[in-house]
């Protein structure tokens, strides 16, 4: 045994003198002190980053089969359609890994939306962590980006309209709109060029991007250190070792305890894969079952769910503005809209960064939005009617008065006093 | 290793139980990960055992035909030919075909069920090539004075006698390989499948 | 702000009472039905293989509803020669357009694409499929209940026999087909049966595997969290 050892030591030494493993393994994971009062909200992060090996590996499985190809094959069915139900029948397991592909979109929307509001909840993006907000936020806009582009691949009729859909939103900007859409798709409707691309997009470019930026935010968030429940600074109160008081090392404490997140969380994305793949029409649309077909709009348009509240806000936009149509300002709230959560740094006055401690303006503004996001994404999922269209303004007007009263609610609110050190419960 | 205070013999179990539970779980995920990169159910339809109807088939005559994307040859070996392959014995490196090529039922001189047909894989058994055919016999064959006839393949120079069996100091190891088939009858073979039992 | 909470509260009732209500009937549960779901694959190779492909579907996947190749080949293979093939038809895209409006689709995952809030894909189908009535004005003759002037014509009226519409918009079946209708109704199911089985064929296995997987995650959990206790418990 001890002869083992030695080897092994001797095996790692070699490397340490070539590349930083052990510093690494410490200062990552062994050495990292994290606050010791993670509460349920602290397991999405790694969630997020399991979900993202998972959509990484399953989709390098489905690339080896997919064919991102629009014309017709000898029985009048697009390629990529067909190619898509030869994954789920005729390659060995090909139907598990598509479906493990299709609930890994929504489960990582799921983890992201949830790891999202942890911060919000818990202040985890004021000072020192703008960087990791910000780098999060991008991470945010790729994976929607990822998100769109996957969802052509399919050439289903929800791929091929909502695609048809989101590329003319584009037109909507004045001068270049027309000229951009256009070069977006590469023909002058969603067909073939736009497929192979999107693939492209999909398999290479954003997840590139995207491997980038979840490296820059976990080096920034081991930078400066893990916010917690109670957004009070563990390294302000530290012992003779510098270790801070309320720190634990990450590994094993934090490993073992994300080890059952993370079964709980297969468990319940088992029990979507196996039992109820289309999760009633919300992860795959039931129309999406027919191939693409330029002429025929499906009676129900809708955006997979995740995109349903930007949607919403999109069609709430209803006036005129400044000369421009309200096409336009459609297009600039929407984008406003998912943009506006990256200013959340500088837009937060309140001394306090835990909603443990902010008074009733701030809570009663946090529930307001977190209803109105809600409401909104409900309403993106259906039709239209007069109103939707006046709960969807109302809703809108709620949404960005939470970030754009921020500066004055925050500092008015009469927070209690934080503790020095973090609490137990 | 035994327990004593720098072990905690009820954590190392649970680590042992928790690590062991995590292997399982990798694997059968593996696997199916893997295992979709096997042939598909069409490769396997397109791989289906093929009929041919040899009726048309001559003596000295060769014909090919595709079983999984790969060229079979099917030739009607005439009685000089035949003859022939009983004496150049001593050229070939593995003349009594002890390498396991080919189906029992055609582990014999000419390999083959039936003396005069043979069925074989046309692919070269060093690097994949499909040789060519070469029966003419003696220079005319552009190979050699006492060429009796047989297969060249033309990537690296390999060459073949007509039972598809290699010659020496060749870069092909093994003899061509016979696939698995079967007579339906006197004209009809079927191609990838016989009859084990 | 008024305004606005009644909004919220009414939002889902709001959301419900527009678009039109579609009363589907329910498609009997053929799930594991062997004999239903061979009678429905015989039904369907005989009655809509001449018009409709199934391209993704293979004859020889058909084990999973208990038939082997060999009942395949002698009962079933009339569109390919080996049991391999996908369910593929003779017919030309471009003749089924003028001959029907539009190019009959494919029928491999229609039991998928057809549902909807209302039912399920199988129960459209089977309500669809017995509620042709007869139409002077409808070039086959026919319309439909769920499919509004759809240029199929009614394929199974023999069986069925012929059905109007009433003035109480109710269907009345004026000549008797060759089944009784409970007869039809138990037939049509067979065939929805099939079509929802071909939608996903790996469906009923999808559903075993998923209890395997759920009773071992149970027990790694089990062992995974008396881990976490057993690190934890020197944390306070």
């Amino acid at each position: 045994m001890s002869k083992v050892n030695a080897i092994l030591q001797g095996t790692l030494n070699w490397v340490d003198e070539r590349f930083p493993l052990t510093s690494n393994w410490k200062a990552h994971l062994s050495e990292y002190y994290a606050p010791k009062n993670f509460n349920f909200w602290y397991f999405f992060g790694s969630l997020a980053m399991l979900v993202l090996v998972l959509q990484i590996v399953t989709g390098i499985l489905l690339t080896m089969h997919f064919k991102p190809d629009a014309s017709l094959n000898a029985s009048g069915v697009p390629v990529a359609f067909a190619s898509v139900e030869y994954i789920m029948r005729d390659v060995p397991w090909g139907w598990m890994i598509r479906y493990m592909h299709s609930t890994g979109a929504s489960a990582f929307f799921v983890v992201v939306y949830m790891h999202m509001f942890r911060g919000m909840l818990y202040g985890s993006y004021r000072k020192p962590r703008e960087l990791i907000w910000i780098f999060g936020m991008i991470i945010f806009l790729c994976l929607m980006a990822e998100a769109f582009f996957g969802y052509l691949l399919p050439w289903g009729q929800m791929s091929f309209w909502g695609a048809q859909v989101i590329v003319n939103l584009f037109s909507a900007i004045p001068l270049i709109g027309p000229d951009l859409s256009l070069w977006l798709r590469g023909d002058y409707v969603v067909g073939d060029a736009t497929l192979n691309r999107f693939f492209a997009f999909h398999v290479i470019a954003v997840p590139m991007v995207l491997l980038g930026l979840v490296a820059a935010h976990i080096i920034a968030l081991h930078e400066v250190g893990s916010n917690n429940p109670d957004g009070v600074e563990i390294k302000k109160k530290k012992d003779a070792n510098g270790i801070p008081l309320d720190g634990i090392p990450f590994h094993p404490y934090y490993s073992v305890k994300d080890i059952v997140g993370v079964i709980v969380f297969l468990m319940v994305f088992s029990i979507v894969v196996f039992f109820m793949p289309e999760f009633g029409g919300y992860f795959l649309e039931y129309n999406n079952f027919f191939p693409a077909d330029p002429l025929v709009t499906p009676p129900h348009i809708a955006p997979v769910w995740y995109f349903t509240p930007y949607y919403s806000i999109l069609r709430a936009v209803t006036y005129p503005l400044f000369g421009i149509d309200a096409k336009f300002w459609g297009v600039v709230a929407m984008g406003a809209s998912t943009l506006i959560i990256a200013l959340l740094p500088w837009l937060d006055r309140s001394p306090v960064k835990s909603i443990r401690y902010r008074g009733p303006l701030y809570k009663g503004f946090l529930a307001a939005f977190i209803i109105s996001f809600f409401i909104l994404g409900y309403l993106g999922m259906l039709g239209p009617t007069p109103m939707r269209t006046i709960v969807a303004q109302i809703c809108s007007v709620i949404y960005f008065a939470f970030f754009l009263l921020m500066p004055i609610y925050s500092s008015l609110d009469k927070c209690q006093p934080e503790p020095d050190r973090v609490t137990s419960k | 290793m035994s327990c004593d205070d720098t072990v905690d013999c009820g954590r190392r179990r649970l680590l042992v139980a928790t690590a062991a539970a995590g292997g399982v779980a990798g694997v059968a995920v593996a696997v199916p990960f893997v295992a979709s990169m096997l042939p598909s159910e069409r490769a396997k339809a397109a791989g289906a055992p093929v009929e041919v109807d040899i009726s048309k088939l001559a003596p000295g005559e060769m014909m090919t035909v595709e079983w999984r994307g790969k060229p079979v040859w099917i030739i009607n070996r005439t009685k000089e030919q035949l003859a022939g392959l009983a004496k150049i014995g001593e050229k070939l490196a593995d003349p009594k075909s002890d390498k396991n090529m080919q189906p029992e039922y055609a582990k014999n001189e000419t390999r083959s069920i039936k003396p005069e047909i043979l069925v074989a894989v046309g692919i070269c058994t060093h690097l994949g090539c499909s040789p060519s055919e070469k029966f003419k016999t003696g220079a005319e064959s552009g190979i050699d004075a006492d060429w009796p006839g047989g297969f060249f393949c033309p990537c690296h120079g390999s060459t073949f006698d007509l039972a598809g069996r290699v010659y020496k100091s060749k870069p092909a190891p093994d003899n061509l390989e016979i696939p698995p088939h079967m007579y339906l009858g006197d004209a009809r073979i079927v191609i990838g499948e016989d009859k084990k039992a | 702000m008024k305004k606005f909470l009644s909004a919220i509260l009414f939002a889902p009732i709001l959301a419900f009472a527009a678009g039109a209500e579609l009363h589907l009937d329910r498609a009997p549960d053929r799930a594991n039905d062997m004999a239903g779901l061979q009678n429905g694959a015989k039904i369907f190779v005989n009655y809509c293989l001449n018009c409709h492909s199934a391209s993704y579907m293979r004859y020889n996947r058909l084990k999973d509803i208990g038939l082997s190749d060999v009942q395949v080949k002698d009962n079933l293979l009339f569109t390919a020669e080996k049991v391999g093939e996908p369910m593929k038809i003779a017919m030309q895209r471009a003749d089924a357009k003028v001959w029907f409006g539009a190019a009959p689709p494919d029928l491999t995952v229609i039991a998928r694409a057809r549902a909807s809030e209302f039912g399920s894909g199988a129960d459209w189908l089977y309500t669809y499929l017995r509620t042709f009535y007869r139409d002077e004005n409808r070039p086959t003759g026919w319309n439909n209940v769920v499919f509004e002037n759809v240029g199929m014509p009614h394929v199974l009226w023999e069986l069925q026999g012929d059905q109007v519409m009433g003035a109480d918009h109710k269907l009345k079946l004026v000549k008797a087909g060759k089944l009784k209708p409970q007869e039809f109704d138990a037939m049509v199911g067979d065939l929805v049966g099939y079509l929802k089985y071909m939608g996903e064929p790996m469906a009923e296995f999808r559903k075993q595997l998923g209890v395997i997987v759920l009773i071992f995650l149970a027990v790694f959990f089990v062992f995974a969290y008396a881990l976490k206790r057993e690190y934890w418990k020197d944390i306070h």
